[in-house]
């Protein structure tokens, strides 16, 4: 199954999801696309107002366009999650407002698109990386459960 | 149309070295291109290709060796070091931070080949505000102050 991460970069997530036999949905997959495109619109990183445009199907016309580019970044991903992975609280997670309002927004339309989602605090320690590793194995195999019983 | 070309970083945790990641790397494929890092490889080539370059790295010690996707290729002028005067190139805070904690994953991943199931974790409280004024009123008798309580 295609399972959304967030943090939509994170190097953990990205692997656990992979080595558990699913398909990660992660951030770098779409930044690959943009920025080995030939395009030379908006270079260095191919993001066009278009970009913004599409975001309009996630934030209105008066939400700052740095959201809605963002957005249009992650679409694909959204669109794609079957199911999904939550991890709050990770350390190198601030920024901007743009990329806190998007993050926001990102949590927003996966939990409101009804797939499964799991959703974990950001290990601190030993004990809670290991339970971490645990619950992240024992959702993914649930999925697989899910799928694979009759209707 | 030519299949896309990916890269993969190969990041590794405590004691593992990258030259030997390299080594075994190289024995699995000749189609795929390989640049040795601090953190481990990036291995550039066609999905295919990389996916048995990594999964090959990857079984030489499997709860020491994480696989995650690149956006750019290496070398990018964009993130290239050599070109920005220095400083981390972007990414490197997230990355470092996620190694830091790899060898507690990695204990992780021991557990679940062992079969063990998560646990309910007692959440962490805060310490009570009168048990914190006495410690306030003790630390300020070591030095010889008066606390105001």
């Amino acid at each position: 199954m295609k399972i959304f991460i967030y943090p939509a970069n994170s190097l953990i997530l990205s692997d656990l999801v992979e080595r558990f036999g699913h398909e990660p949905l992660a951030l770098m997959k779409e930044i690959r696309k943009k920025v080995t495109d030939p395009g030379l619109d908006s270079p260095p990183m191919n993001m066009t107002p278009d970009d913004a445009k599409k975001g309009l199907k996630y934030a209105a016309i008066e939400i700052p366009s740095g959201v809605r580019g963002r957005m249009s970044l992650m679409d694909p991903l959204i669109e794609e999650a079957q199911a999904a992975i939550i991890v709050e609280d990770a350390d190198y997670m601030f920024g901007c407002m743009g990329c806190a309002r998007t993050n926001e927004l990102i949590k927003y339309t996966i939990r409101s698109k009804g797939v499964p989602v799991l959703e974990l605090k950001y290990p601190k320690n030993e004990n809670e990386a290991k339970n971490f590793v645990l619950l992240v194995k024992e959702f993914l195999d649930k999925l697989v459960i899910k799928v694979e019983a009759p209707q | 149309m030519p299949e896309d070309k990916i890269t993969k970083m190969v990041v590794i945790s405590d004691t593992e070295l990258p030259s030997d990641m390299a080594i075994n790397a190289y024995k699995v494929s000749s189609d795929v291109t390989i640049k040795e890092t601090c953190y481990g490889l990036m291995v550039t080539g066609t999905r295919g290709e990389v996916d048995k370059v990594v999964n090959e790295v990857r079984k030489l010690n499997p709860t020491k060796i994480f696989v995650k996707e690149r956006g750019f290729p290496p070398g990018d002028e964009r993130r290239c070091r050599a070109n920005r005067g220095g400083g981390p190139r972007p990414g490197f805070h997230q990355l470092k931070n996620e190694i830091d904690m790899l060898p507690d994953i990695g204990k992780g991943l021991i557990l679940v080949d062992r079969g063990s199931k998560p646990l309910d974790l007692p959440e962490a409280k805060n310490i009570p505000v009168d048990k914190f004024k006495q410690i306030i009123a003790e630390e300020a008798e070591k030095l010889g102050g008066k606390s105001q309580s």
